[in-house]
């Protein structure tokens, strides 16, 4: 369970990114967060990994405070996130199978066991086949596959996606929104930021809306 | 234990994979390293040759007393006990003419010898000072250069104790030429280091997100200055072995025309394991300032 309880974020120089957020995500949940460019969608997901921390609020995960977490143990909680942030990049020097097995790597997994879990994590995401190839050879939509199978290499239970349908077409955009409703039906955690809620209307997921900071509305 | 040593490996296999991919770069970092070590290297070498020259001679300095061919053995003994009450004499050794024929016989004079008459060789004593100072010297000396039977007084080693302090001086200024070149070196690491940082910034920040730890990221760099000052000490090492080797005969030609027999040692496996050691640790200092400050 995520839990916001009146979480605020105000940057040096005094911009306020969010004010006085305050809502639940419950385990299982497929929650699509969405608001206008600039309104903190990007900032309070970020809070999640402790990427971004509140200058106010608190951001619990399973009842731990992650925004006074000692530096120390961040890593360990972002390995038990499945993370496709906009700064999750795929690495051009990695072919497809290395960047996906990247987070077993460090996590210390045997090469076996991430070879085994790297391929399953591709063949989930349909792209078995492309294992070698790098990833400049692939198209938009295939890279967003790619950077979705990294983030549930290390089968977690909560899986965050910053826009992960910018910049695609409709056709690969809903084609990466009914993965991650496969992945919600399967019992993960799904909080996904995007301009287009209808991409996942069909799953009925739970709608939370941002304006300047604020929330400014929530519905099932 | 078994995790830490995996994550060694895998960051010494990408540091070993990030020296392949710039081959060219890589070795020429490691032979700018090998060149600016192997001055010091070699000088030390040389340093520690000279050393086993001197160590090799009484590295106490004597005098010998070389006495008149008359003396009887009356007044050599009547000597003996004068010198036996000199409280500046530390030990005292009587040398006859005899043995002294013996000893340069035995150092390769014999064929010279045998062609003398007789032995020309005087009897001698052999004083060795408590206070084996220049000074000290000069007392002993003009106590007894003008005694009825001594022919000559001659300060035999004192030569040795100039040549070991001229040894000690040059093995300090090598050590400070290290130190100076080290320094050059720690900071060739450094930007080398720096630029990879760059250059792999997007991978640091994506495993940074993925969870990955400080000494995660840290590892591949700090194994990358070690292999490339170790590089570098191999460099070093085979630049000073053939500079020895080639300087060797050229030594001994010299020594030879003095009259002695005198060669270049080559580097020890202590001196070289201290020559890798040290250069390997130069490159992990020098990726430890650069992570510091970049990373």
């Amino acid at each position: 369970m995520i839990e916001f309880e009146a979480v605020g974020k105000c940057y040096p120089g005094g911009h306020e990114a969010l004010a006085g957020i305050s809502c639940t995500i419950r385990h299982a949940e497929l929650v699509v967060l969405s608001g206008h460019s600039g309104a903190g969608k990007s900032t309070l997901l970020k809070m999640i990994p402790a990427i971004e921390r509140p200058t106010s609020g608190r951001v619990l995960i399973n009842g731990q405070d992650v925004g006074h977490l000692p530096a120390s143990a961040i890593p360990y909680l972002r390995r038990k996130l499945g993370l496709i942030l906009q700064e999750s990049r795929l690495l051009t020097d990695r072919d497809v199978f290395r960047n996906v097995a990247l987070p077993l790597e460090i996590a210390g997994l045997s090469r076996k066991e991430a070879e085994h879990r790297a391929r399953a994590a591709l063949e989930r995401v349909g792209l078995a086949d492309r294992l070698t190839e790098s990833p400049v050879a692939l198209s938009g939509g295939e890279q967003q596959r790619v950077a979705i199978a990294r983030a549930i290499v290390n089968k977690p239970s909560i899986l965050i996606a910053d826009e992960p349908t910018a910049h695609l077409d409709p056709a690969y955009a809903r084609e990466i929104a009914d993965l991650f409703r496969s992945f919600n039906a399967a019992g993960v955690t799904v909080i996904v930021s995007t301009h287009d809620a209808n991409l996942f209307a069909g799953a009925n997921p739970r709608l939370v809306r941002l304006s300047h900071g604020r929330l400014a509305e929530e519905a099932a | 234990m078994k995790a830490w040593f995996a994550a060694h490996w895998r960051a010494l296999g990408l540091a070993l994979g990030n020296l392949a991919a710039q081959p060219l770069g890589s070795l020429l970092s490691s032979l700018v390293i090998g060149l600016a070590l192997a001055l010091p290297a070699t000088g030390l070498a040389l340093f520690d040759s000279l050393a086993s020259l001197a160590s090799g001679v009484s590295g106490r300095p004597e005098m010998t007393l070389f006495l008149k061919d008359d003396t009887s053995a009356e007044e050599r003994a009547k000597l003996e006990r004068t010198l036996r009450n000199d409280a500046s004499l530390s030990a005292l050794r009587f040398v006859s003419r005899d043995e002294a024929r013996t000893d340069l016989a035995r150092n390769g004079l014999a064929d010279v010898l045998d062609t003398l008459p007789a032995n020309p060789l005087p009897d001698a004593f052999i004083l060795t000072l408590r206070a084996p100072d220049l000074a000290a010297f000069e007392a002993v000396q003009a106590r007894y250069a003008h005694h009825a039977r001594v022919e000559h007084a001659q300060v035999d080693t004192l030569w040795v104790q100039r040549l070991t302090a001229l040894i000690d001086f040059g093995r300090l200024v090598m050590y400070l030429l290290a130190g100076v070149l080290g320094s050059a070196l720690v900071i060739i690491t450094f930007n080398t280091i720096r630029l990879q940082i760059m250059t792999r910034r997007e991978e640091i920040e994506v495993s940074r997100v993925l969870g990955a730890t400080t000494p995660f990221i840290r590892r591949p760099f700090y194994w990358l200055g070690g292999l490339q000052g170790l590089g570098g000490g191999l460099f070093a090492w085979g630049i000073a072995a053939l500079s020895l080797e080639l300087l060797a005969p050229a030594v001994e030609r010299i020594a030879q025309t003095y009259g002695t027999v005198f060669s270049l040692g080559r580097l020890a496996p202590e001196a070289v394991g201290l020559l890798l050691g040290f250069a390997a640790l130069l490159g992990l200092a020098g990726s430890a300032l650069a992570l510091r400050r970049h990373l």
